[in-house]
């Protein structure tokens, strides 16, 4: 069959609306994608974590002092809380409301500011520093990757919240602060698994 | 099948193999390596023809009936035929693979079971780039140590404790086993059985850095009586100088650079860093199968050990030529 | 959709083709989010990188033509296979499948762009970084040395000083950063913007293939990431992931690295299959036989692929129950690779096949990939891969997949798209001289490594003993390439002389089954002036198409479908030309090449990073008329 014909035209897409949300809107697989290749991220590097205890004798070695709860749990507890105002901004998003929208952004950076003070105490607590041996490594590693991930979120938050307060939100901007929110969760939940394993394996294992 | 039955089949291959190849196997891992090898080589090669005899009449088909019209065809009377050929090909596939996981399955199990029957060990370790080599003495326990050269008592399962001293290399003598790695921080071992008497080559097969190439050794099967007094020479300590100018030599490697690097059992030079000297002389090849052992080469590779195997950890020392064919001739010496 | 449509059609035509035009110039290049310029320029590079790394493989043939010759020393042989493989795998083979789906899959789809086009531009601008970051170097001789994956410890602070090693670590790190960026999009293109009627089970063959390879990237290339990010650490800021003295373990880089390498071949045949359906279907001239069956085969090998990473390291002294295991499951493979094979040849037999040179790359490509396959079937037994594993038995393994299993299939490709990228047909004679002396040359080049190998030459070696017997094989297999790189030469030659001299053709020069032969040759800025419909998985091979029209014509929007049924759902506003895609690589440049030198790169770098990224995602929209920032009446 050579080229075919002119198509035959069976309908418009005028009436179609413009925009969409949730797993309907295209940006939406696009945040998934990329939480899919960081989860992916998260489950390797803790694979490396159980590889290199499961090939050490003692856990973590001898002369190694056990992590310290106080600080992680504290970030731990402040971050699981977080997700409270977190999923309001969502839900406030979803309804378009664009005054709570702005208040709930600005409110989630002022908590992310926290949050990353908080991290940043658990950090000054990591004992003992990464060059001592391959446990300290790879707990080091843990932390900063899901560190780094506060950080680019936070960041994203932020500039989000300077966007919001200036202009005026459409419904796509919508669409994003809820995409800004689902990633917030994902941080958060990536984190539980870690909290886990850095802090209570050495413990029980 | 049998073994000759299948050898007829790979001759031409085989007969052009050499000291170092898996088609002339000397040795029992080697030989049950050869036998699935043969048996994975018919399978596949009936599997490969049935492909393109299906594709040739296929191709076929079209020359003789189809006209040369362009339109397409959306009927399809032909498939279902097709699509029971397609389970047959599905199920042929299937056997053909259980045949070969279920081959594999036992030769590996075959390669485990010679553990059993270990009755010597040796330990190897790699260095970039050439091989450190001990034998336990079976009289008093102690360990003898060579390089590059391994001597096997024929029919004698010999375990081979395998050691890094810096990166990963990988321990394979074709003829006789399979490879095993040799992985700093983890003790590896291979089991090897040789059953046919000669000399054979082993290379190191893990890229290990700039002269990866040249890291082989010979490796020898011999009868036990034979080794056994291989390895009685090997015990005892280095032979003195025979005349004035090894005397001379003598002295240059014990109190010179040499020894930094180098150990003479016997004498004083207890370097480490290098292999052990203390019968260089009874090795047929030198630098880890890159020269063979004789006095000329001796001295050029004293002289020049970059220029014959450039990286080589050996640096080259200056020595006066009297000194150098001194130093040659008392090496030449220690058999 | 085709010229011929008068009256209001052509307004249409003209308006979308000025709203979707890129700005002229040098401006219009460096800005554009035109997918199909975006990809033709990914795919001029990796070609031309294919090049340079076929000349690199030439040398070193030469080099191993006769036992021991001198013309290289141990460093430079090193550098050049190592130069070679880490090209061709990461920099060619890699991210021309991605750059051949960036052109078609929109196209396949009737649509006008990608889902997210600055990404598209990003991951084309990354790669350039990825690619400047091995050869920049290697111009001032500081190319890595240590093969195409870098074993610790040998790639560690210890054995490695200097900033080889760096450099192929983070080579990869852009590469790969580059590759997820471009999955994401291709996959998410794939499931959002369908056209209606096409459900996943309307779906051409080529688009399955290329959802599996995107998901596929998505979940392996972090590992190799990760296992490249341990390294820089340990040979930066010595961490001890890797030195066993330090608790690290050396294998567990292998473990990260296959978790990665295996899928990667995967990554690199799935679209090959693609190519191979599409150009079977449309010159057996009927629907592919077997549909289900292919997808099927196709899921299979991406599931599967993610459980095999093992056979890599049979000689390392796992034990041995898992190295059974292993070889299971990576034998397994052969049975839905096999399945496609009938399915394609199975085509051939019940259609009605032209011969043109596309369809020769298909034969040349069963032929050659099944040799290829079946030696990976042999090596997969853990037990005789101990005689196998690191000889030329392996490199006639994967140069048989490889080039037989994807190269050649791209090249078939190349040749069937050419016209409707260009307008132009391709040469059939030079077409058909340059299948046989690549195909021909490859085989007589490639196949006596198999008996190399079996006699026992390791490979990595730069140089052999005169008393190995191996001399006269080497020489057939240098003969054999240097045929194989002439055809390439000639494929080349065909290539420019058809782009100003081919045949001139319309839309749909072989009668395609599929919606790309729906555009124009060369295809407008905007693709199709209509959204297609689809209701059958060759929706050209009908009496009559359908489409919808009501996308806007001035400014730029897409169709928005479910991801199962394909429903329409919304128009999607289309993002125009953006200079920042280009800065954010810049950005990300400076940070991952400052991070060889310091760790603080990764702190100050981050900075340009966030600004570029924001005027990336800023969107433009009215100042806010209320609120403390808002604009004041
Ligand atoms: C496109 C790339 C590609 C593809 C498709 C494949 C396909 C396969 N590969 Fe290969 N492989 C590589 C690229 C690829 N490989 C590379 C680059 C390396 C080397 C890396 C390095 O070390 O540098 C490698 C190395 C490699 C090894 C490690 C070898 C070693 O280092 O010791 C193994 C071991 O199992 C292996 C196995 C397989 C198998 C079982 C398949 C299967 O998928 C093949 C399936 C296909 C068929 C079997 C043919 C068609 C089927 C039939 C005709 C049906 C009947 C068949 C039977 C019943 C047997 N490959
Ligand atoms: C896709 C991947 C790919 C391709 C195409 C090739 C192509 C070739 N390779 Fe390579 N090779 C690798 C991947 C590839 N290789 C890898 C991964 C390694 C391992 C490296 C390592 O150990 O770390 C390797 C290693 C390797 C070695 C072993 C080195 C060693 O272990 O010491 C050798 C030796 O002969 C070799 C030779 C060749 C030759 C002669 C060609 C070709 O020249 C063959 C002939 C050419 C073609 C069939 C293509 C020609 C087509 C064109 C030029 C058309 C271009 C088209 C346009 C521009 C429109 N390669
Ligand atoms: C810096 C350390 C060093 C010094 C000094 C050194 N060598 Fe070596 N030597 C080596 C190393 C390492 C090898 C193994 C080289 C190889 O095969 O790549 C070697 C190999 C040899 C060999 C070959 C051994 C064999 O079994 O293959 C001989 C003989 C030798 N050295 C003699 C000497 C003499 C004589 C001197 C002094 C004049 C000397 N070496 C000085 C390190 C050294
Ligand atoms: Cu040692 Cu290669
Ligand atoms: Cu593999």
């Amino acid at each position: 069959m050579s080229s075919p014909e002119s198509p035959r035209i069976i309908g418009s897409l005028a009436d179609l609306p413009d925009s969409a949300r949730g797993a309907a809107h295209l940006v939406w697989w696009g945040n998934l994608g990329f939480m899919l290749i960081e989860g992916t991220g998260f489950v390797l590097a803790v694979g490396c974590y159980l590889f290199l205890s499961s090939a050490s004798a003692a856990w973590p070695p001898a002369g190694d002092p056990l992590p310290s709860l106080w600080w992680s749990s504290i970030f731990t507890l402040a971050l699981i809380a977080s997700e409270i105002p977190n999923l309001w901004v969502k839900r406030r998003s979803g309804e378009h409301d664009a005054a709570a929208v702005r208040l709930g952004v600005l409110a989630m950076t002022a908590i992310g500011l926290i949050l990353l003070f908080l991290r940043a105490c658990e950090i000054a607590a990591l004992q003992p520093s990464w060059h001592q041996d391959a446990y300290a490594s790879v707990m080091w590693m843990l932390v900063i990757l899901h560190s780094s991930h506060i950080v680019t979120d936070w960041g994203d938050t932020l500039v989000q919240a300077l966007w919001l307060h200036t202009h005026q939100i459409g419904d796509d901007q919508f669409a994003d602060v809820e995409d800004n929110c689902n990633y917030w969760t994902f941080v958060v939940v990536a984190w539980l698994p870690l909290y886990a394993v850095i802090y209570w394996l050495p413990r029980f294992a | 099948m049998t073994q000759k039955g299948h050898l007829a089949f790979l001759l031409p291959l085989a007969s052009c193999a050499g000291a170092q190849t898996p088609l002339a196997p000397a040795g029992d891992q080697a030989a049950g390596q050869y036998s699935l090898l043969l048996l994975m080589l018919w399978v596949c090669g009936i599997l490969y023809m049935l492909v393109l005899g299906f594709l040739a009449m296929g191709l076929w088909r079209l020359r003789r009936g189809a006209p040369a019209g362009n339109e397409p065809t959306l009927e399809t009377p032909s498939d279902a035929v097709l699509g029971k050929t397609l389970w047959i090909w599905a199920a042929i596939i299937v056997v053909g693979l259980l045949l070969l996981a279920g081959a594999s399955f036992l030769l590996e199990r075959r390669l485990a079971a010679a553990e059993a029957r270990e009755a010597l060990l040796v330990r190897v370790s790699g260095h970039q780039w050439w091989w450190r080599i001990a034998y336990r003495d079976p009289r008093n326990g102690s360990w003898i140590e060579t390089a590059n050269e391994l001597h096997l008592p024929v029919g004698t399962t010999a375990r081979i404790e395998l050691g890094s001293a810096d990166v990963i290399h990988s321990f394979w003598v074709p003829n006789v086993a399979g490879k095993m790695d040799v992985i700093p921080g983890r003790a590896n071992a291979i089991d090897v059985t040789p059953r046919r008497i000669g000399w054979f080559r082993g290379q190191c097969a893990e890229f290990c850095g700039l002269q990866h190439a040249k890291m082989a050794f010979d490796v020898k099967v011999e009868t036990p009586a034979q080794f056994a007094g291989w390895l009685a020479l090997q015990a005892r300590p280095a032979p003195a100088p025979e005349d004035a100018a090894a005397l001379r030599g003598m002295e240059i490697v014990t109190r010179g650079a040499c020894a930094m690097c180098h150990s003479v059992r016997g004498t004083s030079a207890r370097g480490r860093p290098g292999p052990d000297l203390t019968h260089v002389a009874s090795r047929r090849m030198i630098a880890a199968g890159t020269l063979a052992m004789n006095r000329g080469n001796l001295q050029g590779w004293i002289a020049q050990p970059q220029a014959l195997k450039p990286g080589t950890l050996m640096l080259p020392v200056t020595l006066e030529p009297r000194d150098a064919n001194a130093v040659a001739q008392y090496l030449g010496q220690l058999k | 959709m085709t010229a011929t449509a008068a009256g209001p059609g052509d307004s249409r035509a003209a308006q979308l083709r000025q709203t979707w035009r890129d700005p002229p110039g040098l401006w219009g290049f460096l800005t554009t989010v035109d997918h199909k310029r975006i990809a033709a320029r990914y795919i001029v590079t990796t070609l031309f990188l294919l090049f340079l790394a076929g000349m690199l493989a030439m040398d070193m043939r030469l080099q191993l033509s006769a036992p021991g010759l001198h013309r290289m020393d141990p460093q430079l042989y090193n550098e050049s296979f190592s130069l070679h493989g880490s090209t061709m795998l990461f920099l060619v083979s890699v991210p021309v499948m991605e750059a051949m789906a960036l052109w078609l899959v929109p196209l396949m789809l009737g649509q006008r762009n990608m889902a997210f086009p600055r990404l598209a531009a990003f991951s084309y601008w990354l790669y350039l970084g990825g690619v400047l970051m091995l050869w920049l170097p290697h111009a001032v001789n500081i190319t890595p040395d240590l093969g195409w994956f870098e074993y610790p410890p040998l790639s560690g602070p210890a054995y490695s000083p200097g900033h080889r090693a760096d450099i192929w670590a983070q080579m990869i790190t852009f590469t790969e950063v580059a590759a997820l960026a471009a999955s994401v999009n291709v996959a998410m293109t794939i499931l959002k913007l369908r056209p209606p009627g096409m459900t996943l089970a309307k779906m051409p063959l080529f688009l399955w293939a290329m959802l599996v390879a995107s998901l596929m990237t998505i979940f392996a290339l972090p590992a190799v990431m990760l296992a490249t990010s341990m390294l820089i650490a340990d040979r930066l800021v010595s961490t001890h992931f890797f030195s066993p003295s330090g608790g690290g373990d050396a294998l567990l880089f292998q473990h990260l690295f296959w978790f990665f390498g295996h899928p990667e071949v995967y990554i690199i045949f799935v679209p090959a299959v693609g190519f191979v359906s599409a150009i079977v279907e449309t010159f057996a001239r009927r629907p592919i036989f077997g549909y289900a069956a292919m997808v099927l085969s196709v899921l299979a090998i991406g599931i599967l692929a993610f459980g095999l990473w093992v056979h890599h390291m049979f000689a390392v002294g796992l034990p041995r129950l898992g190295n059974d295991f292993y070889t299971a499951a990576s034998m397994t493979i052969a049975l839905p690779a096999g399945i496609q094979i009938f399915c394609w040849i199975a085509t051939i037999w019940g259609g009605r096949p032209r011969l043109a040179t596309p369809m020769l790359w298909v034969i040349g490509f069963i032929i050659t990939f099944v040799i290829g396959g079946l030696s990976g079937v042999m090596t997969a037994s853990a037990p005789l891969d101990l005689q196998l594993t690191d000889t030329y038995f392996i490199v006639a393994h994967f140069h048989y997949v490889l080039v037989g299993g994807a190269i050649f299939p791209l090249l078939g490709a190349f040749c069937y798209w050419y016209p409707k990228a260009t307008g132009r047909l391709m040469s059939e004679k030079l077409g058909t001289l340059a299948f046989a002396l690549i195909v021909g040359g490859f085989n007589l080049g490639f196949f006596p490594m198999h008996i190399l190998g079996l006699w026992g030459m390791p490979r990595r070696v730069y140089t052999y003993p005169a008393g190995m017997g191996w001399g006269t094989l080497n020489l057939v297999a240098t003969i054999g390439s240097a045929v194989a790189v002439v055809g390439g030469l000639v494929f080349v030659a065909n290539a420019l002389w058809s782009f100003w001299y081919g045949r001139r053709v319309g839309a749909d020069p072989w009668g395609g089954p599929t919606l790309e032969w729906a555009a124009r040759s060369p295809p407008p800025p905007h693709n199709f002036d209509l959204v297609l419909c689809v209701d059958s998985l060759t929706p050209l091979w009908k009496k009559e198409l359908t489409a919808f029209d009501g996308l806007a014509l001035d400014r730029r929007e897409m169709l928005v479908t479910t991801v199962m049924e394909a429903e329409p759902i919304y128009r999607q506003n289309s993002v125009g030309p953006s200079i920042w895609p280009l800065m954010s690589a810049l950005a990300v440049t400076l940070l991952f090449v400052g991070s060889i030198f310091t760790p603080w790169a990764l702190v100050w770098g981050a900075v340009p990073v966030a600004i570029a990224l924001t005027f990336w995602f800023w969107p433009t929209r009215a100042r806010a008329s209320t609120g403390p920032l808002g604009r004041r009446r």
